[in-house]
């Protein structure tokens, strides 16, 4: 299991992947700078982090979407590569045509800090097997921008292939806009690819993996993730 | 001189001797510019006397930068001698870029608070960023990561046509800066008082880590040695923020915006991981970042402090815009900016690291034996200065003072209740001083590095160290109202809540930070409020053994000639030996014995109860025990050390029933209540639940009578007065109160009002 996480410029929750990769899998991760053109060989997972790359000047992830590390990671993707991307790092996703769709600013014009629950609407990918399908997650969100919206044609075809996978909810499950904080289209939260192979999330399971800060919600990512390597193996 | 390479600055620094006719002057110094300035008639005697001549225009912006206020604390310095700084844990108190403490293991806590209050008030988001910028930049000057930010707010009376554009822009420029950054801002405090109408006050503090033998000072040693500019370039903002900071607003203040500085968190991340790498490869030996009167005081502090001189040569500073002159360069505060003194043998290391982060990296300068500040620009020399005097001869004030009446203590049994005890708790909890400040910590991410133990909302904050176990508990803390009352009194209040704050979550409080806001110190009541409170915060700091190691004066917090309530801000650090054991406030079962330690008199003197419910902000302060806060709160520690009780809050605004009610909606567990009838003898039943008697705690047990008896040998008063269960909070004789209709009250007041739109 080799873990690589992407550092861009303005990146600041590369340490908190980094710990969460540790604590759940005992490796720790290659930290890849920017302005790298390869990954580290063997490399199993790639993550794109949470942060404000670049400032988030320009529109959010739209530099660092273009960073010279990218090449290899979308090569990396289109050869059946996974790659996990939270929060900035989903952003830094859609804007490299890794996802469809793009993060607005949140509903309310204002940044987000909290606690969220998610629904897990799929068991059968590497990122939610550690899960079950309907089971209610709590993970905090620390964003301006996480509102996703797509076109009617993107929205129909995600839905329609399953490739929502988390969605904001209340905490017995439901979709209500009352637990919708940043009015994404369909409540979404995370979606993958057609291949399956990337997911972009807006919350932070990293950040809720020891019991003693709270919750280990998000522990079953990387469990699931772990699993997934160790059959693969 | 004149004319040769703009290069050499081995010449400038070696000419001690130095002949002044030479020096450039762009502009006549006349009495208006002296003025313009915000320097005294005296004060420019004083200085011309200094040097000897008639200051250049450049040396009179550089005297103007180091004499104001804001730097060089003229009116405050003779009171802050008085200040308790000391203790063994103490690596660094006052006078550094913020104080440092240890924590054992190797490892110091490195913390300081900043006022940007007048920048915030004329231009609120990026006032309140670049304060959480600069004060971010103290903490990383010294060597030390970043853990945790907190603030404190205060605001004028939610009516004001202004206040609710000042709270928007504030809280989303603390948050704007803070989250990029990458630091979790985990706790703080909000305010509302019609006295802050025309001075809102944004107090930031930031808490880092580093390791005792990795400390970086500013002195800079050695003779030779290259000034290494570093970070952002320098532009035309922020020019005279300091002397701005240190005068009264008129009703002029927003032509003032220009001298507000711009943030840009993403170059500070980038800073902050830049000057940690070179630090870490031992590159440096000394470093002070650019903040109030940049490149100026950065410079006179780093060579003064080394009994050195600078000679700084302004062609090779990196500028946004071309034709900047010396002056400007001399007086820019544009952010994220550090000037260093480097090992020669690693320049080159230096700068390829900065390099990597794609940051400004310059030799601007070098240390001279000759303790002057040279500074030259375009082959002139254009400003010659003795360095030490720069500093150390500011004007120093012993302003008069006056102290004020001692205003009567209020008997609860005269203080006629107008509503009932429910009724009354429904109403403070829902008044914008006691309400949820939810709206405004959601903006702020108080998650990231994922150390939070404890986030907003409870006693103090609780940040893990590293891995753990051992974490920090902080807070920020002032009852600007007990202040404004009886000075003495609420200085020491002021550092009582603080230290009780940390005590709560079971934490040894072990240093503090303060941050002094006050009006005119040219008004002798002023500055008696002043004194009166610093004295107070001396004398609760030497009681509690609780040293002050860093801080920060704003004076000159008044508009039109009205002054804010005094507001000496406290934020305290406190450190627990196992995070896992830190103490919460909310109720954990049903069951459990509600005990109330402390002594109850009702004192209603000043508090919510009587501005809120009664209309009046009236009487005497509650007089703080400090020998009784002491025992009590090490009564309490030991307590939440040994595991002998489940919740406990500190009382404070609102009194003993706001506690509780706070306990209960943090659980959605309700309580059956009941006050002593003891203490119902001696005062009324609203005295006894809104009172606010000082050094007392809510707590809730298991075993009531194992807590009683150990009280009871520590000499600490200690009564049940209720016990958890059901939804409600029930009060003898008043309609039950459901818990989760208190959450909606408390939840509500702030968005609405936020959502509101201006009348």
């Amino acid at each position: 299991m080799k873990f690589a996480v992407l550092v861009f410029p303005g990146i600041n929750r590369e340490r908190d992947m980094a710990r969460a990769l540790r604590l759940v899998s005992g490796r720790e991760p290659a930290m890849i700078w920017h302005a790298e053109t390869a990954l580290p060989v063997g490399t199993d997972l790639v993550v794109i982090p949470g942060g404000f790359s670049y400032g988030d000047y320009l529109r959010c992830g739209a530099i660092a979407a273009r960073a010279p590390i990218m090449d290899a990671v979308r090569a990396f993707a289109a050869k059946g590569g996974l790659v996990l991307a939270i929060c900035n790092g989903f952003q830094i996703a859609c804007e490299a045509g890794l996802l469809p769709g793009v993060l607005m600013r949140n509903a309310q014009l204002r940044f987000i800090c909290r606690d969220v629950y998610l629904r897990v609407e799929r068991s059968d990918t590497p990122f939610t097997r550690g899960y079950n399908a309907g089971q209610v997650i709590r993970v905090p969100v620390a964003h301006g921008e996480g509102n996703y919206i797509a076109d009617g044609a993107t929205i129909a075809r995600l839905e329609g292939e399953g490739r929502v996978v988390f969605r904001y909810a209340s905490p017995d499950g439901i979709v209500d806009p009352n637990w919708n904080h940043n009015g994404a289209m369909n409540a979404i939260a995370g979606i993958i690819n057609a291949r399956g192979n990337v997911l972009g999330m807006m919350p932070h399971p990293e950040n809720h993996v020891e019991a003693a800060m709270g919750c280990t919600d998000g522990r079953g990512l990387f469990a699931g993730l772990v699993d997934h390597f160790k059959l693969a193996a | 001189m004149a004319g040769t390479s703009p290069a050499v600055s081995d010449e400038i620094g070696a000419a001690a001797d130095y002949i002044m006719t030479v020096i450039s002057n762009e502009s006549a110094i006349t009495p208006e510019l002296i003025a313009q300035h915000g320097l005294k008639p005296d004060e420019y005697e004083r200085l011309v006397k200094l040097i000897g001549r008639e200051p250049s225009f450049t040396e009179l912006g550089i005297f103007s930068a180091m004499w104001n206020e804001h730097c060089s604390y003229k009116s405050s310095k003779i009171h802050l001698r008085g200040l308790p700084t000391k203790a063994p844990w103490v690596i660094q108190g006052p006078g550094e870029n913020a104080g440092v403490i240890d924590i054992g293991d190797g490892l110091a806590v490195v913390f300081k608070m900043e006022s940007h209050n007048h920048p915030s008030y004329i231009e609120p988001y990026q006032g309140a960023a670049t304060g959480v910028g600069g004060i971010l930049r103290d903490v990383f000057t010294m060597g030390a990561r970043p853990i945790a930010c907190l603030n404190a707010l205060s605001f004028g009376d939610p009516s004001h046509p202004k206040t609710r554009h000042l709270v928007a822009g504030v809280v989303a420029g603390i948050g704007g800066y803070g989250n990029s950054f990458g630091v979790p801002t985990v706790g703080g405090e909000v305010r509302f008082h019609r006295r802050y109408d025309g001075n809102c006050l944004v107090n930031a503090m930031a808490v880092g880590i580093a390791e005792t033998d990795k400390i970086f000072y500013s002195a800079a040693s050695g003779v030779g040695m290259p000034i290494v500019y570093l970070g952002s370039k320098t532009g035309r903002d922020g020019i005279h923020g300091a002397t701005m900071a240190s005068a009264e607003f008129a009703a002029d203040a927003e032509e003032k915006r220009p001298t507000v500085q711009v943030g840009d968190p993403f170059s500070e991340k980038l800073l902050l991981e830049a000057c940690l790498e070179i630090m870490d490869k031992g590159c440096v030996i000394a470093i002070q970042d650019m903040g109030a009167a940049g490149l100026t005081c950065s410079a006179v502090e780093m060579g003064a402090k080394g009994d050195l001189g600078v000679a700084l040569e302004l062609d090779s500073v990196p500028c946004r815009e071309t034709g900047m002159s010396a002056y400007e360069m001399m007086l820019s505060e544009s952010q994220e900016r550090m000037l260093m003194v480097l090992k020669p043998e690693k320049e080159k290391e230096a700068e390829a690291i900065f390099r990597k982060w794609g940051l400004d990296f310059a030799v601007v300068g070098k240390t001279t034996p000759t303790k002057r500040f040279v500074v030259s620009h375009g082959g002139t020399v254009m400003a010659d200065l003795p360095i030490k005097e720069l500093g150390d001869e500011a004007p120093l004030y012993e302003r008069a003072f006056g102290a004020g009446a001692k205003l009567p203590a209020i008997d609860a049994r005269a203080v006629k209740p107008p509503m009932g005890i429910a009724a009354a708790l429904e109403t403070l909890l829902g008044s914008p001083d006691l309400c949820s400040r939810r709206w405004v910590w959601e903006q702020y991410d108080h998650v990231i590095l994922g150390n939070t133990v404890q986030r907003p909302g409870g006693d103090a904050a609780v940040v893990r160290i590293k891995e753990g176990p051992k974490a920090l508990a902080l807070t920020a803390d002032v009852s600007p109202r007990y202040c404004e009352a009886d000075p003495f009194e609420g200085g020491k209040q002021a550092v009582a809540e603080a230290w009780r704050n940390l005590t709560a979550v079971g934490a040894r409080p072990l240093a503090l930070t303060d941050n002094l806001n006050f009006g005119n110190p040219e008004r002798p009541e002023i500055m008696g409020q002043f004194v009166g409170c610093v004295r107070g915060i001396a004398e609760a700091c030497r009681a509690l053994d609780f040293p002050v190691v860093s801080g920060n004066v704003s004076l000159y917090n008044e508009t039109n000639g009205r002054a804010i309530l005094p507001t000496p801000t406290i934020g305290g650090v406190g450190l627990l030996g196992d995070f896992t054991k830190s103490m919460t406030l909310a109720f954990k079962a049903e069951g459990e014995a509600i005990l109330l330690i402390g002594e109850t008199r009702g004192w209603l003197g000043q508090s919510l109860y009587l501005r809120e419910i009664c209309g009046r902000e009236e009487g005497a302060p509650p007089p703080v025990d400090l020998a009784a806060e002491r025992r009590h709160g090490d009564f309490v520690r030991g307590l939440v050390a040994d595991g002998l009780v489940t919740a406990v809050h500190d009382v404070s605004d609102g009194g003993v029933l706001v506690a509780i009610a706070e306990m209960a909606m943090a659980s959605r567990i309700g309580a059956v209540l009941e006050a002593p009838h003891e203490v119902l003898a001696e005062t009324t039943a609203h005295g006894f639940w809104f009172g606010e008697d000082q050094a007392r705690y809510v707590a809730t047990v298991k075993d009531a009578g194992a807590v009683v008896q150990r009280a009871r040998s520590a000499g600490v008063p200690v009564r049940q007065i209720g016990t958890t269960g059901g939804r409600v909070l029930a009060l003898p004789e008043e309609r039950p109160l459901r818990v989760v209709d208190l959450v909606h009250r408390h939840e509500t007041w702030l968005p609405n009002y936020m959502a509101a739109s201006p009348a």
